[in-house]
């Protein structure tokens, strides 16, 4: 009896303080429905205006890079996305190996993160026991709240030092005879900055993934369970089929981050802007080029082709985020129809 | 053979208690399921008929928490024996969920086969054989014969149920177990599946949960009621829907309560 009793004292509590409120609420708005009315109005405009101020600094940021590089698209034309000297000696500007550079070290980024990513969202999804999967989630944010610039301070300082002393050694005695592996190293080098791409894209991809995997229905796991799957067999056929399409938009999502990535780049990848078929050479991407050359760019064509990397580099990555973010839309999943 | 059959119980259960964490959902059952006859369990919501079910392919083990007491015997093995992997015992014993659920990014006819391929059959033959002949035992293949690699999920509901029955048949299972395998359709397709189960009753043993008391009575051989976790009776459904011996039985059985 008592116990009943006590349970609903707060529940009163709650009554009187609600009613009070109310009518408090009542009196407030029967003496200020002016001001109230052109307080919501102003306050509706005002966040419009914000949420718009992203398109215009948007539509801005493109339009001030477009105008800067405009002296460079009037001499090199489409000739500057396909032509591979980049000579500033000469004054000659090719993004070839820039762009080249870019997509080999995101490409070495992806090929190193995916299978990481995709394993530790099923892990953490499908098979880690309860208490593990918060810690385990927490250390993977973490991750992805290392400043750029330390993690890039730490692969040149202890990364590339340990690269360049025993795995690049190893990889050219057992996989040497490709000419991805062949040829001297000195350290930073296109693979190098893969490999810190990678580290910085793994947190993205597996919180994506992660929640991708959360939103297959329990009912196609049992639906693979009762047909006598092991653990592996539901996780391959009713889990990661599903749920392909949506980890696949994740990928891609971890591959604008990797496009775009500038500082831990910059400082291991050896500033060269060269094609060569070796990983172990140096490189250069279009944002570590804009950061790198950005100080000594002296002439008026070498600081107009600087910024015509970076309308590529925001054309590319806008696409590939507009991408990514469409595929995630659509996962609502291949949806099981309702039954009627 | 059928007939000598007939009368042999499929399934013997023997104080059967399931608990989950503290709760105890289904409390210290026996009884023995028929073969090749259609058994049903019928009850309110909560009563643990689900589980029970469950408890027959060792799925109510997917629940962490789960845990069990006595013995259930599958034409005489013991399926919670140490050395038997709920893998093996599900591959026996089929199931059927409320829901139908196939697998979206699958065909119709991958649908059928998925479990052959996950014992390790790959000969087109067999497969092909394997799934015009579930299907027709599922009562689809007329249905369906001219589009087996479209995606599973144009199908209507009713067809989705029908092929994940097809599913659950095509790995020959030796029970079939049916979860209110029409609760989430229409008439007409109800109809279809209560036909279906009269058919398949030839050939297979077939336990089903329902809440809809003239499922049971129409499509059923023998009729298990469970209340609060309990089998309150068990007999022929003839039996149960006419003369119970349980006073709850007749309320519920006459719409009293439930």
């Amino acid at each position: 009896m008592s116990r009943t009793k006590s349970a609903f004292l707060p529940l009163f509590v709650l009554l009187i303080f609600r009613r009070e409120k109310k009518f408090d609420c009542m009196a407030t708005t029967k003496m200020t429905t002016a001001t109230g009315q052109f307080g919501d109005r102003a306050f509706k405009w005002l966040t419009l205006a914000m949420a718009f101020a992203v398109f215009v600094l948007i539509a801005l940021i493109g339009y001030e890079l477009a105008s800067g590089s405009h002296l460079a698209m009037q001499k090199f034309g489409w000739r500057f996305l396909i032509s591979s000297d980049w000579d500033p000696v000469n004054d000659i500007y090719g993004a070839l190996p820039v762009i080249f550079g870019t997509v080999v070290s995101s490409l070495i980024a992806l090929i190193i993160a995916v299978p990481i990513s995709v394993a530790t969202a099923v892990y953490l999804t499908e098979l880690a026991p309860l208490w593990l999967r918060q810690p385990l989630i927490m250390f993977i944010e973490l991750l992805a709240a290392i400043p750029s610039v330390i993690l890039g301070f730490w692969g040149l300082s202890v990364m590339v030092p340990w690269l360049h002393a025993h795995l690049f050694p190893a990889m050219r005695g057992t996989l040497g005879f490709l000419p991805l592996f062949k040829g001297p190293d000195y350290g930073p080098c296109i693979l190098a900055a893969g490999m810190i791409l990678a580290i910085m894209i793994v947190p993205i991809i597996t919180s994506v993934s992660r929640e991708i995997l959360r939103s297959v229905p329990g009912l196609q796991r049992e639906a693979a369970y009762a047909l006598g799957a092991t653990r592996w067999e539901v996780t391959r056929i009713a889990v990661l089929s599903y749920a392909k399409k949506g980890i696949f938009g994740a990928v891609i999502l971890g591959l604008g981050r990797a496009l775009g990535e500038t500082m831990a780049v910059t400082l291991v990848i050896g500033n060269i802007a060269q094609i060569v078929p070796s990983l172990f050479s140096p490189g250069a991407t279009l944002a570590s080029t804009i950061a790198n050359e950005f100080t000594e760019a002296t002439g008026d064509l070498y600081y107009s082709a600087l910024f015509e990397l970076g309308l590529v580099l925001l054309g590319v990555t806008l696409v590939v985020n507009i991408f990514a973010q469409l595929l995630l839309k659509t996962f609502a999943g291949p949806s099981v129809k309702p039954q009627n | 053979m059928a007939d000598n059959q007939n009368n042999s119980a499929a399934l013997t259960v023997k104080n059967l208690s399931v608990y989950f964490g503290k709760n105890e959902a289904v409390k210290n059952v026996s009884l023995d399921i028929a073969a090749r006859a259609v058994t049903a369990i019928i009850g309110p919501s909560g009563c643990g008929k689900s589980t029970f079910l469950r408890a027959i392919n060792r799925m109510h083990e997917l629940n962490p928490d789960a845990r069990m007491e006595g013995e259930i015997k599958l034409f005489g093995d013991d399926i919670y024996s140490k050395n038997v992997q709920p893998v093996v015992v599900r591959r026996r014993v089929g199931m059927v969920f409320q829901k139908s659920n196939p697998f979206p990014t699958m065909s119709i006819n991958e649908n059928v086969t998925v479990g052959l391929r996950l014992n390790g059959i790959r000969d087109k033959k067999i497969l092909s054989e394997r799934t015009e002949q579930s299907l027709r035992m599922a009562a689809l293949w007329d249905e369906v014969k001219d589009r087996l690699s479209a995606p599973a999920i144009s199908l209507s509901g009713g067809q989705q149920q029908r092929l994940c029955i097809a599913r659950a048949l095509a790995v020959q299972p030796e029970v079939l177990l049916m979860d209110e395998p029409a609760s989430a359709l229409d008439p007409l397709a109800t109809s279809k599946i209560e036909d279906l189960i009269l058919t398949l009753k030839k050939d297979y043993t077939i336990v089903i949960v329902t809440h809809n008391m003239q499922q049971a009575a129409r499509a059923s051989d023998f009729t298990a009621f469970f209340y609060m976790g309990e089998l309150v009776e068990f007999g022929p459904t003839t039996k149960i829907f006419t003369s119970p011996a349980n006073k709850r039985t007749e309320d519920y059985v006459t719409g009293r309560f439930g």
